[in-house]
């Protein structure tokens, strides 16, 4: 049995020791990993633990990411708990497979620490690789700080686990912001931690010699179209599970978690929609706002981005008169994944608010508290006007000549 | 635990844990191949199958050929996957959770060449490195098979595929195939041979072999592609016969990374002209300005014979 570790009740880690402590108390079975800036130290803290003694499961040092998450695949498929971290290039490279993990139903945990995808090479934090997986099948949550990263991460294996759900979750933070920035982290007693969990529930493992099983077969337009109907559902339906196990979380640690955070909403105007720990900066600058220049601003952030939290997000933003959406990925010739699918949301409501879209932070450029000011002043004059003023797109924080499209 | 099997008779009528319904070609040397593997063992078997021929005929929704455990993830990863389900055993053996701990259980991939050779090579240079105790199977048909005869790294020179057809101006494949027998004893596994299904006992000896050693191994298999070599369905048999007594394929075993034993030595050894003159796949060459590809090519499996018996003589 591995040791346990004692922590102190505040600890200072950064959302990279946030998520390797979470994986060792999860007590994960197989993890299989390769080495990516900034997800690193994920595994670096993990390799610690596993060399002192702390975590007994198997540690698998592939010789790339498409190979780690191979690997989990057929460490899930044995039948057992599995996880494994990566960023940016390394996730790119995972793609296919994570579209396996997903169709085969195997509940692997992925915490993915967000970077920029090349050319140019960037290290920094943006959200182009979590973008690129949204497709994937897996449920996607965003931590917009070390201490989410942490309490996420536990949530992801009880929620993926959940035998109504058996779907792979990915764990989003930022880069660098988030993941080598040290806060103050309320942990559990590792107990307390591995007991919120749960053991792991097998489901159809291949490591059952009574009961063979076959993984990954063929299928074509025969029963193709089915299973993936059936993939759908399980990750529609997995938003009352997720909401559950926020539930049972804030019992447990009185943090409260769910599908759309909502900060200053209740008489808000204006609200900025934003991932990451740009919801932190914005409001900041909406209390500054506030304050300084009477705008009611607020601001509202999926914390859930698979199973898109459509009706949460109609109700967080019903009273709203304009509003910003915030993608911090290049959007490859098209507004922005939020713009496109909050719009999508909203316009189900008989109040349809003014929205704009704003690329902004490639490649880990700063998103000032001036910068989301500006932002807020423009859809306060969207909102007065009652109509579209601003471009429809344009890039916040860039240099040079200003940049915007669909005007 | 090796089942033990004295000959043909007995080898036929014993249980198949890989069944006869599935979609390979008649004369398919594939099913010859897998078949064996799975009936020399009484073990559990964990089976990772690399997108092939032998992936897309044998698990067609709602069926399967396996009554094995059995994974088909890509094209790349069948040793990784394997090798991810071996890591998942040892964490149960550890803690406790496995549900039958004393019955063995084996790891085995199978990949075509193209997954082998190609596509899957960095996995399955990772999985033998990091040293999984798994049994990686190349069913070798020097060709992509599955999707419609193109060269792969296995590929011999003079072969005509559909990218490298022979033409007006070309012999067909220009490029030499890969060793990869040498490549993956490199990497110092303890255990790496040749089979081929015509030498059956040959072969089930070595898969006894492998399955018995703990650590990586590997074993490539000739698997004479009726379709894409172009031979009729019921002469599978006598071409790999061909191929094994013309020395184009020797079958031999590499130890820990050195040392080589020839397991075959044909009494009559027969020129390789007669191994290609049966498959179409090489039809062009004996048009009197390629017959140089066939001369080279008997040269370079003189070669090839004889390094193979300085090496076992001297034991490196």
């Amino acid at each position: 049995m591995a040791e346990k570790l004692q922590l102190q009740e505040v600890e200072v880690w950064d959302g990279n020791m946030a998520f390797a402590q979470a994986m060792r108390q999860a007590q994960i079975d197989v993890v299989a990993a390769y080495p990516i800036t900034p997800s690193t130290p994920t595994v670096h803290g993990y390799a610690q633990f596993l060399a002192d003694g702390y975590i007994d499961g198997e540690f698998v040092l592939v010789e790339s990411e498409h190979a780690a998450m191979s690997g989990c695949v057929g460490a899930a498929a044995a039948g057992g708990r599995v996880a494994t971290a990566t960023s940016s290039q390394g996730f790119a490279l995972m793609i296919e497979v994570l579209y396996q993990a997903s169709g085969m139903r195997l509940p692997i945990v992925l915490g993915l620490v967000n970077r920029a995808l090349a050319s140019p090479l960037n290290v920094n934090g943006d959200h182009s690789d979590m973008y690129l997986g949204r497709d994937a099948g897996w449920i996607m949550i965003d931590a917009f700080n070390a201490q989410e990263a942490y309490d996420l991460m536990l949530m992801g294996f009880k929620i993926g686990e959940d035998l109504s759900v058996r779907l792979p979750v990915m764990i989003n933070q930022d880069g660098f912001i988030t993941s080598h920035t040290a806060q103050n982290v309320k942990p559990f007693s590792d107990e307390d931690a591995y007991n919120f969990i749960g053991e792991y529930k097998e489901v159809n493992p291949m490591l059952d010699f009574c009961k063979p099983v076959t993984y990954g077969a063929q299928t074509e337009e025969d029963w193709h179209f089915e299973f993936k109907a059936r993939q759908q559902k399980a990750l529609m339906d997995s938003l009352g599970v997720i909401k559950d196990t926020f539930a049972q979380f804030e019992k447990l640690s009185g943090r409260s978690y769910n599908p759309v955070e909502s900060y200053m909403m209740e008489d808000a105007k204006v609200a900025i929609v934003a991932l990451g720990s740009t919801v932190e900066s914005a409001i900041q600058a909406a209390k500054d706002l506030r304050e300084e220049e009477g705008i009611k601003a607020g601001v509202v952030a999926p914390r859930v981005i698979r199973p898109f939290p459509l009706l949460e997000i109609k109700e967080a933003l019903k009273d709203v008169k304009a509003i910003a959406t915030l993608d911090r990925s290049a959007p490859g010739g098209t507004l922005g994944m939020l713009f496109n699918e909050i719009s999508a949301a909203l316009y189900q409501n008989d109040n349809r608010p003014v929205i704009n879209n704003y690329i902004y932070g490639l490649g880990g450029r700063d998103m000032t508290q001036e910068n989301l000011k500006e932002i807020f002043r423009d859809i306060k004059r969207n909102a007065d006007e009652g109509r579209l003023v601003t471009p429809l797109q344009q890039f916040s924080g860039l240099r040079g000549p200003k940049l915007s499209f669909f005007n | 635990m090796s089942k033990i099997i004295k000959n043909l008779k007995q080898f036929s009528t014993s249980n198949d844990r890989f069944e006869g319904a599935h979609l390979l070609c008649p004369g398919c040397a594939h099913s010859i191949i897998v078949r064996e593997l799975l009936n020399c063992t009484d073990d559990n078997l964990v089976i990772a199958n690399a997108t092939g021929c032998l992936e897309v005929c044998t698990a067609v929704y709602p069926h399967t050929s396996w009554d094995a455990s059995w994974i088909h993830i890509g094209f790349e990863n069948a040793a990784t996957a394997a090798t991810g389900a071996e890591a998942m055993y040892k964490t149960l053996k550890k803690k406790g959770r496995l549900k039958d701990p004393d019955k063995p259980v084996k790891f085995v991939a199978f990949g075509g060449d193209g997954a082998t050779y190609d596509i899957g090579f960095q996995f399955l240079s990772g999985a033998v490195e990091r040293g999984h105790d798994f049994t990686y199977v190349c069913l070798d048909n020097e060709v992509y098979a599955n999707t419609g005869g193109q060269r792969s790294s296995s590929t011999p020179r003079g072969s005509s595929t559909t990218t490298t057809p022979a033409g007006r101006v070309s012999y067909g494949n220009k490029k030499y195939k890969k060793d990869i027998v040498a490549i993956m004893a490199a990497h110092g596994a303890p255990y790496v041979a040749q089979v081929a299904p015509n030498k059956w006992k040959d072969m089930v000896k070595k898969y006894q072999k492998a399955l018995a050693t703990e650590g990586p191994v590997f074993i490539n298999a000739m698997s004479a592609c009726t379709t894409e070599w172009k031979f009729p369905a019921d002469q599978t048999i006598d071409v790999s016969d061909l191929g094994t007594d013309s020395l184009v394929f020797p079958l031999y075993e590499i130890e820990n990374g050195s040392k080589l034993t020839i397991t075959y030595r044909p009494k009559n050894i027969v020129p390789v002209r007669d191994y290609l003159g049966v498959q179409g796949r090489f039809k062009h060459l004996f048009k009197k300005e390629n017959e140089h590809i066939i001369t080279q090519m008997q040269k370079d499996v003189d070669k090839k014979w004889e390094m193979l018996q300085r090496r076992e003589e001297a034991g490196v």
